[in-house]
C-alpha cells in the first residue's frame, strides 16, 4: 500500500516540472537537474508494481535509446522487468536488452532463463519469440545455451520455430564463428525443411554462414525450385540470387553454339567494344581456335541440351518478374540474364522497364544494371529506348545512367533519334548532365562511323557556346575525335587552338595543347604563336597544361626548331624551377632528350620517334563494359569493386557435373508431416486448391479438437501450432467464433506463462546470485525473505483462502496479505530450485532410474477392455466421451474398493476407459495401404515405469502383405528414451496387429521422432503426447492431498476461475472430463463441491494436484498444484478447455 | 543484412537510430553528410555510399533520408526496397511521414522497426501483420493509453504470420462489407517542341479497399485484359489463375492495398488529353522576355479535364514575371525560378491562357534554354487505355458484399518542351 502511493507521490513530484526533451509522451517527463537525478526517477518507476509507470519508463528509456543516448546505467532496473506481464513493457524491455547486453554481459545473463523457460513454452509463438531474443542477445557466455536452443528449435514442429532458430544461426555465427561446423548442420537439416515460410531464412543463413558449401544444395535444389514462389518476397531474392550462383555451377553455358554462330557472323566488326559473347576467357579462346577452324566447329560441336533442372530453374522464377518488389524482379532479371538462354533473355527487359517507374533509388540500381546488360544484350530493350528518355525532372544521377543505356543501345537505325535527343539535353541547364552528355554523343561518333562526322560539327558548334564547362567537355572530346582521322580536320584544330584565349578549365587547355603539338604538321604557322602565349603564362597555369606546355615544345622543336628553339629553352628553363617534381623531371628528361650536347645519349636520335610516334585512337568504352563479371543486382556489380562476403559467380562448367546428385528419393517428399502432400503440388499452381485441401485437413482436426481435449486434455506444441494455423487461415471457411477462441486461448495461455515466469525468474536469480539480488529486491520482499522461515507452518493455514484469492496478482497488492504470500512464494522459490536443478539434470544427462512405483493393477485388468474398444478403428471424432462403459466403471469401483469418497456412485476415478483417443500415425494413403494409428493406452509400462505406454495399431489394408515392419532412426530430444516394439515379420492383407511400445518422454510434449519401416519403405513418423498422458494416477487420502498440496503454493500453483459447460455442471461430469483430460486419480474429498485428483509425472514422478471447486451458477475454479510448472500451465489449458466446451 | 538505420532529416541531423546487430557509431553518417554537401540537390545524393567499413544505402522521402549502414554484400535493391516499405508502414500508421510524426511515436517506430527486421533480415512486412502486432495510434487510442496506461501492442499473438494467407490479418468483421476498386491511369508523355509526341505511355494500377469480413476469395475479370502488357501483383493474387483466363483471383487482405499495376501495350497509340500553345522567347541584349501559353483539351473522350496545373522552371536569368492569367492563379518563386499556375478546369469554349512578361537580369546573355512545362491534371470518370472491369465476384463467405469501381486518368510525368 505504502510502496504504491509512495510512487505516486513520485511521479507526481517528476510531472509538475516538465522537461520537453524527454516528455515525448505529454503524460510523462519529468525535469532533473542532473543526468544522474533523472535516471533515478526512472530506476524508481521501473521498480515500481505498476505497469503503467513501468510502460512509461520504458518508453521514454527507448525514447533515448532512439535518440541515441546512452541509457546504459539503466541496465540493472531495465532487465528485472523483463518477465513483466505487461507485453508491451516486456517487448520494450526486449528492445532495451539486445541493444545493451553487449556492453553488460554479467547482467544480462539475468534474463537468459526467462528466455530459456520461453523456449519451453507450448505456444510456438512465444518459443520463437524467445528464441529470437535470446539469440539476439551478444554474449559469447551463453553461446552454448544458443546453440542448444536453434539445434532444438530446428527440429520444433512449428515452421514458425523453425523459421526463427533459420534466423539464429547468422546471429551465432557472427557471435562465435567457431561453431561454423555446428552451425553447417543445422543448416543442413533446416534445408531439407519443406515449408515455405523456412526456406527463405535458411538459405539466408546458408548464404551467410557457409556460401561455399553449395554441395548442401543438391538434395535441396528442386525442392526450393518449387517452393520459390509461395516463399516471402525477401525469401525469394536471397534464394534466387544462391540459385543462380548453384547454376553456374551445375549446368552448361546455354548459350555455346549461339555464341559462337554470332561471332562467324561478324556483326562485331562494327563495334569493337561489344562483346557479344556470354563466355569466360577460356571458353573464349577455345571458340576462337575453333573459328580458324572454319564453320565446321559448329557442326563438330555436341549439339547442347538443357539439364531439366536449369529449365525447372528458369520456368519457375519466371513468375516472380510480376513481382511487386523490386528486388525480386531485379533478382529473376540478373537469374535470367547469367542462366538463360540469349533467345529467352529478352522477358526481363519489359520487367525491369517497369521498375524505372519507381522511386529514385531503385531506378538508380535499376538503371546501372540496364547499363551493364544492354553492353551485352542491346536488343533485348531496343524496343524499350523511348523509356529512357530524359526528363527535365529527373535527377541528374538519374540523368547521366539514362544517358549511359541510350548510347549502349545507339545502332545505325536509331542514332538520328538518339542524336536528336541528345540536342535537346545539351541545352538543359543542368551543367553535369550537358557535360555527359557530350561525351555521350563522343562516344556515339566513335561507335558509329556514319554520324561521326556530324558529331564532329555538331560539337564544334558547341565550341561556341557560353558555357566555358560545355565547351571544355566538348574541347576534350573532339580530341579524341579527332585522333582518328587528323588530316580532314586542320580547321578544327584551328579553330581550336583560337579558344586558348578564352578556355580556362584546364583540361580542355591541355587537351588543345596536346591537339596542337600532336598535330603541329597541320598547323605549321598557329602552333608556335599558341606556344609563345603559353610560355608567357607558363608560371600560372596547372600542372596538367604545364607538363602539355612542356610536350608541345618538345614537339616544335623537333618539327620546326628554327621558331621555336629560344620558346622551349625558356619553357624548360621556366620548368627546371616549378614546384612541381613532375614538371622538373619533364623539363630535365626532355632537355637532355631533345637538345643536342655532347653528352647527349643514344636516345635523342630516336627523339623524333619518342614524341611524334602515331598514337592509338582511344577507345571511348562505357565504364559499364565488362562489369558483368560481378553478379548483377549485387552490391559489388553496382560499386564495381569487390564487396565484403560477395560470392564470385562462378564460370560454367567445361562439362556437366553429374546430376543425378540432385536426385532425391521420392518417399522422402512423400512422407512429409501431416497434409503437406498435397501442398507441395498443389500450392505452386493455385493457392486456392492448396487451401482447400488443407482446409479439410484442418476441418478434420477441427473437429477432433473437442473430442480430443474432452478425452486427452491436449497440448504440446504441435496441437498449438495447428490450432493457430487453423486459426489463422480456417476463419475463410466461415468460423468465425472458432478462431477467436483459439486466440483468446492463447492469451490466457500466454498470460498465464508470463506470470510463471515472473515467478520462476525470481527463483533462478536468487539461486545465480543471492547477494545482487538482495541489494536490488525492494524492502518489502527482502523482509518476507527473513521472515519466511516460520511460514511453513502459516501456508498451511493460508492454504485455503489463498486459492480463493487470485495469487499471482497478489503480490501486486500491496497490502499485509501480499507480504505473507510473497514469502510463501519465497518459500517455494527454493524448492522449485532444487527442482529445476533436477529438471536440468533429467534433461541434460539420462534420467536417474528411480525405483519403480507401484503399478496399478486396476489398469492392468482393464486391458482388455481397453483392447476391444481400440478395434473400433476410427472413433468418429465429434464423438463426445459419453463414457457408457458400465463394466469399466463397476470394475473400477470395484477395484477402489477402499477408497473413502463419499460419493461411491462417482464412477471413473481413474481410467476413461470407453474412449481412448487414438491419433494418426501414419494415413493409408501415405503409407500405400498401410495405416498405423497409436493411443496411449494409461497402462504402466513394465518393461521400464518410466516411459508412457504407447500402443500401436497396424491395419494393412492394401492387396499385399507387409513385412518385417519396424522402427529405425529415432530423434529424441536429449535425455528422451524410446524403447522399441518387437518386429513384425508379416502383416497379412486386411489384418490389423497392435504392439505397446514405450517413450520416456522426459516430461515434456516434446514429439519423438523415428522411421517406421516396412520391407520396403520408410516413413518418418512422430508422436506427441498431450500433457496429461505424461503421468499416471496415484492414490492419495485427503490429508495427505492438503498436505502436498500446501507445499506446492506460490509458483508452483496455478488458480483459473472459469464458467462450467452447461452438461458439465454436475460433479459427475467434471470427474470424468478432468480424468479424460488427464491420466489422475479421484481424491476423495469431504466436500461434494470440490473434486480433487492426483497423479504424478512419469519420468521424474513430480507430483501433479488438481482440484475444482464449483459454485453457484456453473462458476468454478480450477487449481492445478505441480512442481513442474510447464506441466502445470499446459494442463490448466488442457482442463479448462475439457470442462468449458 | 541491414547493421542500423539512421534517420536523417533535411538540416543534416540524426533524429533516429537502429542497431539490428551490434552498434554502429553514428559517426558512419559523416561519410553520407560529405556526400550530401558534394550534390547539388537533395535528390542527387547517391543511394549507395561505400566507406571504409561499411556501405551506406539510403532512401529520400518526405524530405528525410533513410540511411541503413550495411556490412557486407546484399543486393542494394533489396535495402532500398525494403527502407521504402519502412516509409510506407510510417506513413500507413501515422498518416504522414514527417520528422514531427516520427518523434511524436518514436515508441511505435521502434516496436515497428524491431517486428520488421531479425538480424537485419526481413521479419514481417505485411501491413496487416504488423498491424496485428502493434496497433497503429489514433487519438482515441493515445488519450485511453495515457489514461489508462494500456498499450498499442497487440494483446493476441498474431497468427497471419503463420497462415497459407499471410497478409490478411485474421478474425476481420465487418458490419458493412465492401469493396472498392479504382482504376487509375497515369501518362507519361514528351511533347516536343513542335507539339508532336516523342513519347507517351499509359501506366495504371488498380488501388483497392477491402472491407469484407472472413475470408473473401475475389475474382476480377476484365472486358478486354489484352490491353494489360505488363503487370505486376500483390502476392495475394494467384499468378497461375491469371496467366490460363485473365482473372485477378485472390483472397484480399484487409484494408487499402495495391492490387495490381499495370503498363498499357505500346502498340495502342495513346491519346493526348490536352495541348499547350506556347511561345516563350528571349531576346538577345534586352532585359524583357515574353510568354504565352495556352492550354486546350484533345482528346478526352467527351470527360472535362480537371484539376490542371502547370508548373515550370524558368532559366536563372529569370528576375521576375508579370503574367495575366485568363483563369486560376499563377506564382512565381523569384529564389527557386519555379512558375506554377493553377488552373483549375479547362473549359473548351474558353481555353484558359497565360500571357505576359519576364524580366530578365540587366545584362545577362539570354538563356540557352527554354523552360519544359510540367503539366498536371485529372480525367474522372474514364480510364485513357480503355480498360474496363467486367465483374467482380466473391467467394467463400456468404454475405453479399457493396462493389464499387472508380476510373480516373491522371498525368503521370507529362512534360512539354518548348
Amino acid at each position: 500500500m505504502s510502496a504504491s502511493s509512495a510512487f505516486n507521490d513520485e511521479k507526481g513530484g517528476s510531472s509538475n516540472v516538465g522537461e520537453p526533451e524527454y516528455g515525448h509522451d505529454p503524460a510523462s517527463g519529468g525535469i532533473f537537474s542532473s543526468d544522474y537525478k533523472r535516471h533515478d526517477d526512472l530506476k524508481e518507476m521501473l521498480d515500481s508494481n505498476k505497469d503503467s509507470l513501468k510502460l512509461e519508463a520504458m518508453k521514454r528509456i527507448v525514447a533515448m535509446i532512439a535518440r541515441g543516448k546512452n541509457a546504459s546505467d539503466l541496465f540493472p532496473a531495465v532487465v528485472k522487468n523483463v518477465a513483466c506481464k505487461n507485453i508491451e513493457v516486456k517487448k520494450l524491455v526486449y528492445v532495451y536488452l539486445v541493444r545493451y547486453a553487449e556492453e553488460q554481459q554479467d547482467l544480462a545473463l539475468l534474463s537468459i532463463s526467462t528466455f530459456q523457460r520461453g523456449l519451453k513454452d507450448p505456444n510456438q509463438l512465444i518459443r520463437a519469440s524467445a528464441l529470437r531474443v535470446l539469440s539476439s542477445i551478444r554474449v559469447t557466455i551463453i553461446v552454448p545455451i544458443m546453440m542448444l536452443a536453434i539445434k532444438e528449435a530446428a527440429s520444433d514442429m512449428s515452421p514458425y520455430v523453425r523459421k526463427t532458430a533459420a534466423h539464429a544461426i547468422p546471429k551465432l555465427y557472427s557471435l562465435d564463428p567457431e561453431q561454423k561446423d555446428c552451425l553447417i548442420e543445422v543448416i543442413e537439416k533446416l534445408l531439407a525443411d519443406k515449408t515455405t515460410l523456412v526456406a527463405g531464412s535458411v538459405v539466408m543463413a546458408f548464404e551467410e554462414v557457409c556460401p561455399e558449401r553449395i554441395d548442401l544444395i543438391h538434395k535441396n535444389y528442386r525442392k526450393l525450385c518449387n517452393l520459390l514462389i509461395d516463399v516471402e518476397e525477401w525469401g525469394q531474392v536471397v534464394i534466387i540470387n544462391m540459385l543462380t550462383r548453384y547454376a553456374r555451377t551445375q549446368f552448361l553455358n546455354p548459350n555455346m553454339n549461339e555464341s559462337l554462330l554470332e561471332e562467324g557472323g561478324g556483326e562485331k566488326a562494327f563495334y569493337g567494344s561489344d562483346n557479344d559473347d556470354d563466355t569466360d576467357d577460356e571458353e573464349d579462346k577455345e571458340e576462337k581456335e575453333k573459328k580458324k577452324t572454319e564453320a565446321t566447329a559448329i557442326v563438330k560441336r555436341k549439339p547442347y541440351v538443357m539439364d531439366p533442372d536449369h529449365r525447372l530453374l528458369l520456368r519457375n522464377t519466371k513468375p516472380l518478374l510480376q513481382s511487386r518488389n523490386a528486388a525480386v524482379v531485379m533478382a529473376v532479371a540478373q537469374l535470367y540474364f547469367h542462366l538463360a538462354p540469349k533467345a529467352e533473355v529478352g522477358v526481363i527487359a519489359k520487367a525491369l522497364v517497369r521498375l524505372m517507374r519507381s522511386h529514385s533509388e531503385v531506378q538508380y540500381v535499376v538503371l546501372q544494371n540496364v547499363a551493364t546488360m544492354s553492353i551485352k544484350r542491346r536488343g533485348m530493350f531496343e524496343p524499350y529506348l523511348k523509356s529512357f528518355y530524359i526528363r527535365s525532372t529527373d535527377p541528374t544521377q538519374i540523368k547521366v545512367l539514362k544517358l549511359e543505356v541510350l548510347t549502349n543501345l545507339a545502332n545505325e537505325t536509331n542514332i538520328s533519334t538518339i542524336l536528336r535527343e541528345f540536342q535537346t539535353y545539351i541545352k538543359s541547364n543542368d551543367k553535369d548532365f550537358v557535360a555527359a552528355t557530350i561525351q555521350a554523343i563522343g562516344r556515339c561518333a566513335t561507335n558509329i562511323g556514319e554520324v561521326r562526322d556530324t558529331c564532329l560539327n555538331g560539337l564544334v558548334q558547341l565550341l561556341s557556346n557560353r558555357d566555358e564547362l560545355v565547351v571544355a567537355e566538348s574541347v576534350v572530346v573532339i580530341k579524341k575525335l579527332l585522333q582518328m582521322q587528323p588530316e580532314q580536320h586542320s580547321d578544327i584544330i584551328k579553330h581550336m587552338a583560337k579558344l586558348t584565349d578564352n578556355i580556362q578549365v584546364p583540361m580542355a587547355r591541355a587537351s588543345i595543347l596536346w591537339l596542337i603539338g600532336e598535330y603541329c604538321e597541320h598547323v605549321p604557322k598557329i602552333a608556335p604563336d599558341v606556344l609563345r602565349k603559353m610560355a608567357k603564362t607558363f608560371t600560372n597555369e596547372e600542372d596538367i597544361v604545364k607538363l602539355q606546355i612542356i610536350n608541345l615544345a618538345a614537339k616544335l622543336y623537333l618539327t620546326n626548331s628554327k621558331q621555336t628553339k629560344l620558346l622551349t629553352q625558356y619553357v624548360l628553363n621556366l620548368a627546371k624551377y616549378d614546384q612541381n617534381y613532375d614538371i622538373r623531371d619533364r623539363a630535365r628528361f626532355i632537355r637532355q632528350l631533345i637538345v643536342p650536347t655532347d653528352k647527349s645519349g643514344a636516345l635523342s636520335k630516336y627523339a623524333k620517334k619518342l614524341f611524334l610516334a602515331l598514337k592509338p585512337a582511344p577507345v571511348l568504352e562505357s565504364p559499364f563494359k565488362d562489369r558483368d563479371h560481378f553478379q548483377l543486382g549485387s552490391l559489388s556489380h553496382l560499386l564495381n569493386a569487390k564487396a565484403g562476403g560477395y560470392q564470385v559467380l562462378p564460370d560454367w562448367p567445361e562439362a556437366a557435373p553429374d546430376p543425378s546428385v540432385r536426385n532425391v528419393e521420392i518417399e522422402e517428399v512423400i512422407t512429409s508431416s501431416e497434409g503437406r502432400i498435397g501442398l507441395l503440388g498443389d500450392r505452386r499452381e493455385v493457392p486456392e486448391w492448396t487451401k482447400c485441401s488443407s482446409r479439410e485437413k484442418r476441418k478434420e482436426k477441427k473437429a477432433d479438437k473437442p473430442f480430443y481435449s474432452d478425452s486427452e486434455g491436449e497440448s504440446g506444441p504441435t496441437e498449438s501450432a495447428d490450432s493457430d494455423t487453423a486459426s489463422g487461415s480456417e476463419s475463410g471457411g466461415g468460423s468465425e467464433e472458432s478462431g477467436s477462441g483459439s486466440e483468446s486461448e492463447e492469451s490466457n495461455e500466454e498470460s498465464e506463462s508470463a506470470s510463471e515466469e515472473d515467478e520462476e525468474e525470481e527463483g533462478k536469480k536468487k539461486k545465480k546470485n543471492v547477494e545482487k539480488i538482495k541489494a536490488r529486491k525492494p524492502v518489502p520482499e527482502s523482509e518476507s525473505e527473513q521472515s519466511s522461515g516460520e511460514d511453513e507452518k502459516k501456508s498451511e493455514k493460508k492454504s485455503k483462502p489463498r486459492i480463493g484469492s487470485t495469487e499471482s496478482e497478489s503480490e501486486e497488492n500491496g497490502d499485509s496479505e501480499s507480504e505473507s504470500s510473497e514469502s510463501e512464494e519465497e518459500e517455494s522459490e527454493e524448492e522449485s530450485e532444487e527442482e529445476t536443478k533436477k529438471k536440468k539434470k533429467t534433461t541434460a544427462s539420462k534420467p536417474p532410474s528411480k525405483p519403480p512405483k507401484k503399478e496399478n493393477k486396476k489398469e492392468k485388468k482393464e486391458m482388455s477392455l481397453l483392447d476391444f474398444d481400440d478395434f473400433d478403428p476410427a472413433p468418429s471424432p465429434s464423438q463426445v466421451t459419453p463414457l457408457n462403459n458400465f463394466l469399466s466403471s463397476s470394475l473400477v469401483t470395484d477395484l477402489e474398493g477402499l477408497s473413502l469418497t463419499d460419493n461411491v456412485l462417482s464412477p471413473t476415478t481413474i481410467v476413461p476407459s470407453g474412449n481412448l483417443k487414438t491419433y494418426e500415425l501414419l494415413h493409408r494413403i501415405t503409407g500405400e495401404g498401410l495405416s498405423v494409428e497409436y493411443c496411449f493406452s494409461r497402462q504402466p509400462f513394465s518393461p521400464d515405469p518410466h516411459m508412457v505406454a504407447v500402443k500401436i495399431q497396424f491395419i494393412n489394408s492394401a492387396t499385399s502383405e507387409a513385412k518385417s515392419l519396424h522402427m529405425e532412426d529415432t530423434k529424441l530430444q536429449s535425455g528422451m528414451r524410446i524403447k522399441e516394439f518387437p518386429e513384425i515379420e508379416v502383416l497379412p492383407a486386411g489384418e490389423t496387429l497392435s504392439v505397446v511400445m514405450g517413450i520416456d518422454f522426459c516430461d515434456s510434449t516434446q514429439a519423438a521422432n523415428f522411421q517406421l519401416c516396412t520391407h520396403t519403405r520408410k516413413f518418418f513418423v512422430s508422436i506427441q503426447p498431450p500433457v496429461g498422458e505424461l503421468m499416471m494416477p496415484i492414490f492419495m487420502t485427503e490429508n495427505e492431498f492438503k498436505k502436498e498440496q500446501g507445499q506446492l503454493m506460490g509458483m508452483n500453483e496455478i488458480t483459473e476461475k472459469l464458467t462450467l459447460e452447461e452438461k458439465c455442471q454436475g460433479e459427475h461430469a467434471v470427474v470424468q472430463r478432468v480424468t479424460a483430460a488427464a491420466n489422475l486419480s479421484r481424491v476423495p474429498c469431504g466436500s461434494d463441491k470440490e473434486c480433487r485428483f492426483a497423479g504424478k509425472t512419469v519420468t521424474s514422478g513430480s507430483l501433479v494436484l488438481v482440484s475444482v471447486v464449483t459454485k453457484e451458477d456453473g462458476a468454478a475454479q480450477l487449481t492445478v498444484n505441480c512442481e513442474k510448472m510447464v506441466i502445470g500451465t499446459m494442463l490448466v489449458k488442457d482442463i479448462l478447455q475439457a470442462l468449458t466446451q | 543484412m541491414i547493421h542500423s538505420l539512421f534517420l536523417v532529416n533535411s538540416s543534416g541531423d540524426i533524429f533516429l537510430e537502429k542497431h539490428w546487430k551490434s552498434v554502429v557509431s553514428r559517426s558512419v553518417c559523416d561519410y553520407f553528410f560529405e556526400a550530401q554537401e558534394r550534390a547539388s540537390e537533395p535528390e542527387n545524393v547517391p543511394p549507395v555510399i561505400p566507406t571504409p567499413h561499411h556501405y551506406l544505402i539510403s532512401v529520400l522521402r518526405h524530405r528525410i533520408y533513410f540511411v541503413a549502414v550495411i556490412q557486407s554484400e546484399v543486393p542494394p535493391l533489396f535495402v532500398i526496397e525494403f527502407l521504402h516499405r519502412v516509409v510506407d508502414t510510417f506513413q500507413d500508421y501515422f498518416g504522414v511521414c514527417t520528422e514531427a510524426a516520427i518523434k511524436d511515436n518514436v515508441v511505435v517506430v521502434y516496436e515497428l522497426l524491431e517486428e520488421m527486421l531479425d538480424n537485419g533480415f526481413p521479419l514481417a512486412t505485411e501491413s496487416n501483420i504488423l498491424k496485428e502486432l502493434i496497433k497503429p495510434p489514433t487519438i482515441l487510442r493515445t488519450v485511453v493509453n495515457t489514461i489508462t496506461g494500456s498499450t498499442n501492442v497487440g494483446e493476441q499473438l498474431p497468427t497471419g504470420q503463420l497462415s497459407v494467407v499471410p497478409w490478411r490479418r485474421t478474425g476481420v468483421k465487418y458490419t458493412n462489407n465492401e469493396a472498392y476498386f479504382d482504376v487509375v491511369e497515369e501518362i507519361d508523355a514528351i511533347i516536343d517542341k513542335s507539339g508532336s509526341t516523342i513519347t507517351a505511355e499509359i501506366q495504371g494500377v488498380i488501388d483497392a479497399c477491402v472491407k469484407l469480413t472472413g475470408m473473401p476469395d475475389l475474382t476480377l475479370s476484365f472486358m478486354n485484359p489484352r490491353l494489360l502488357d505488363d503487370v505486376s501483383f500483390h502476392p495475394c493474387v494467384r499468378f497461375k489463375r491469371w496467366e490460363a483466363e485473365r482473372i485477378l483471383s485472390f483472397i484480399p487482405p484487409d484494408g487499402n492495398f495495391r492490387l495490381l499495376s499495370y503498363h498499357v501495350s505500346s502498340q495502342n497509340l495513346v491519346a493526348i488529353p490536352v495541348y499547350v500553345k506556347h511561345n516563350i522567347t528571349f531576346r538577345e541584349g534586352s532585359s524583357q522576355g515574353h510568354f504565352e501559353l495556352t492550354l486546350g483539351p484533345k482528346q478526352t473522350m467527351g470527360k472535362g479535364v480537371e484539376a490542371v496545373l502547370v508548373s515550370s522552371q524558368l532559366p536563372r536569368g529569370v528576375l521576375n514575371t508579370n503574367l495575366n492569367p485568363t483563369q486560376g492563379t499563377y506564382t512565381f518563386d523569384p529564389v527557386t525560378k519555379l512558375l506554377s499556375w493553377d488552373v483549375g478546369k479547362i473549359n473548351p469554349q474558353k481555353l484558359p491562357s497565360l500571357k505576359g512578361s519576364m524580366s530578365l537580369q540587366a545584362g545577362a546573355t539570354k538563356p540557352d534554354e527554354n523552360p519544359t512545362i510540367n503539366i498536371q491534371f485529372k480525367i474522372q470518370q474514364s480510364a485513357l487505355s480503355g480498360l474496363k472491369v467486367n465483374r467482380l465476384d466473391m467467394y467463400g463467405e456468404k454475405y453479399k458484399p457493396f462493389k464499387g469501381i472508380k476510373y480516373m486518368t491522371k498525368a503521370g510525368k507529362f512534360q512539354v518542351r518548348t
